[in-house]
């Protein structure tokens, strides 16, 4: 499993790109995707609102349970992906392409957040 | 997390090769699924699918008294089954409450295999070892001496057949035979949890690796995978079969379940729980109790055990499953609701989904029947 190196990451398994004009786009990890399973359902926190970092902001749900989706950033939310709600199985064949969130104009960002390498022993060690 | 009180099968070193996510069911270090969960329950309803079920508890039950003693001990008559057949039934308690549902193999005329659930199995074993006082027969744990391989779907026959002289042609749903796998001694049982045709193999745990590669050789070319718990439970789900701690509980009979059928009063003797159930049966008879239905969603999210159903704002029933249904394409559920919203298309009936209504269609179990 290998996370993109100019991403950062959060502990709830959540990555964040760099920001282009502002805007940075946030998903889940791969190895969060594998841990739920199928996912079947994603609800979205909506176009123009307002999320708070560390707070839920939507729900992923897999064959076996449901998942608060939060977000690692607070900002306001510019776009989110149509494709991931007409088909979820995209986070979990491309959590870091296609199956991609939001994007969020970044207000402000917590201390606290991951590099790839980080985030990679940190995702590596609660497997242990 | 610590799993170092985790049980491990025989075929542990094998799921771990294949990179499955393990899971802890019922004390068991257990395979929860190798890849997508989807593809292995698709698999299992167009190809085949090989489970590890060693978590199941096996016990023995021998001797002269061994019919008497089980034809006591639980709902069913046990002692009509011909040597060579299973029979699906339960254990109850005194009050008629279930203590789990099982599969009973008559293997010879004075030897019974019981199949408990993995979560039951220590309380199946105490209860038949405490019944068993007075009669002429022996419980034994024999839950370390099997390892459990199921191979389910439409091409098992096929890729059993390879591997065995047995006569499967001969081996009806609900029989077992003794015979050899692979080269393998195995008890071979036309039972699975699925509602596919299938195979349950038991072989001494010594084996079952052995058994376990010779199935994955034999079923190469026809698309069988290995399969785990997880789509386990969505295939048995879309067959409206119960699970126990879901649909059966020790507060529910098997009338409240919609089981009463397994209740044989017609047998000679008294049995753990017989008054009670007799009462129970009356009681449903005259006042319908809360029926086991299928709920199929309307939109895309999905219920979970313990959502309320609600109709009219009011709550009429619980959900005791749930799950997204490959096969339909849509969540389904199978819940307890009062006999008034039971009846399959009654309006208005839905599911409170973390706070939101979301509308549901009744229908009848089971959500899916295999061509025969």
């Amino acid at each position: 499993m290998s996370n993109p190196q100019h991403h950062r990451y959060s502990k709830e398994h959540e990555w964040l790109s760099g920001a282009e004009d502002g805007v940075s786009t946030v998903g889940i990890t791969e190895h969060a995707a594998n841990a739920l399973g199928d996912v079947v359902f994603v609800q979205l926190p909506e176009v123009g609102s307002t999320v708070t970092a560390g707070e839920s902001c939507g729900e992923l749900e897999s064959t076996k349970s449901v998942s608060e989706l939060y977000s690692p950033v607070t900002g306001e939310i510019t776009a989110i992906n149509e494709d991931v709600v007409d088909d979820p199985s995209l986070v979990n064949s491309e959590p870091f392409e296609g199956g991609w969130l939001f994007k969020i104009r970044v207000t402000q960002e917590p201390a606290g957040l991951l590099s790839a390498a980080e985030y990679t022993a940190f995702a590596t060690g609660e497997e242990a | 997390m610590s799993s170092t009180e985790l049980r491990h099968t025989a075929l542990d070193a094998v799921h771990r090769a294949l990179g499955a996510t393990m899971t802890d069911f019922a004390g068991w270090d257990m395979p929860l699924r190798y890849g997508s969960e989807r593809d292995e329950h698709v698999a299992v309803r167009t190809k085949a699918g090989l489970f590890d079920l060693s978590h199941m508890g096996e016990i023995t039950v021998t001797g002269a008294g061994a019919a008497a003693l089980l034809n006591h001990a639980l709902v069913g008559n046990i002692a009509s089954v011909g040597v060579g057949r299973a029979r699906y039934t339960m254990i109850c308690q005194a009050d008629g409450g279930i203590l789990d549902d099982l599969i009973v193999y008559r293997l010879a005329e004075t030897e019974y295999m019981v199949v408990a659930n993995a979560s039951n199995a220590q309380v199946v074993l105490d209860a038949l070892t405490e019944r068993a006082a007075g009669f002429d027969a022996e419980v034994r744990d024999d839950r370390d001496a099997y390892a459990l391989i199921a191979v389910q779907g439409p091409e098992s026959p096929g890729i059993l057949k390879s591997l065995t002289d047995a006569d499967l042609d001969g081996l009806k749903y609900y029989a077992g035979l003794p015979g050899t796998v692979a080269g393998v001694p195995a008890l071979i049982a036309r039972t699975g949890y699925t509602g596919e045709d299938g195979f349950e193999v038991f072989v001494k745990p010594g084996h079952a690796v052995e058994l376990w590669q010779a199935l994955t050789k034999a079923g190469e070319g026809v698309g069988l995978i290995p399969c785990g718990l997880s789509c386990r439970d969505t295939l048995r789900l879309e067959a409206g079969m119960p699970l126990y701690g879901h649909e059966l509980t020790t507060s529910l009979t098997p009338f409240d379940a919609g089981l009463g059928r397994v209740v044989k009063f017609e047998k000679e003797g008294d049995f753990v729980g017989r008054e009670a159930l007799r009462q129970a049966a009356e009681r449903a008879a005259s006042e319908p109790p809360r029926v086991l239905v299928g709920l199929v969603a309307e939109g895309r999210r999905v219920p979970r055990a313990g959502y309320a159903v609600v109709a009219g704002g009011r709550v009429v029933g619980e959900v005791t499953s749930g799950a997204p249904s490959p096969t339909l394409g849509k969540p389904i559920a199978m819940a307890y609701v009062d006999a008034a919203h039971a009846a399959p298309g009654t309006e208005g009936v839905g599911v409170d989904i973390r706070g939101s209504h979301e509308p549901y269609e009744v229908v009848a179990l089971p959500f899916y029947k295999r061509q025969k």
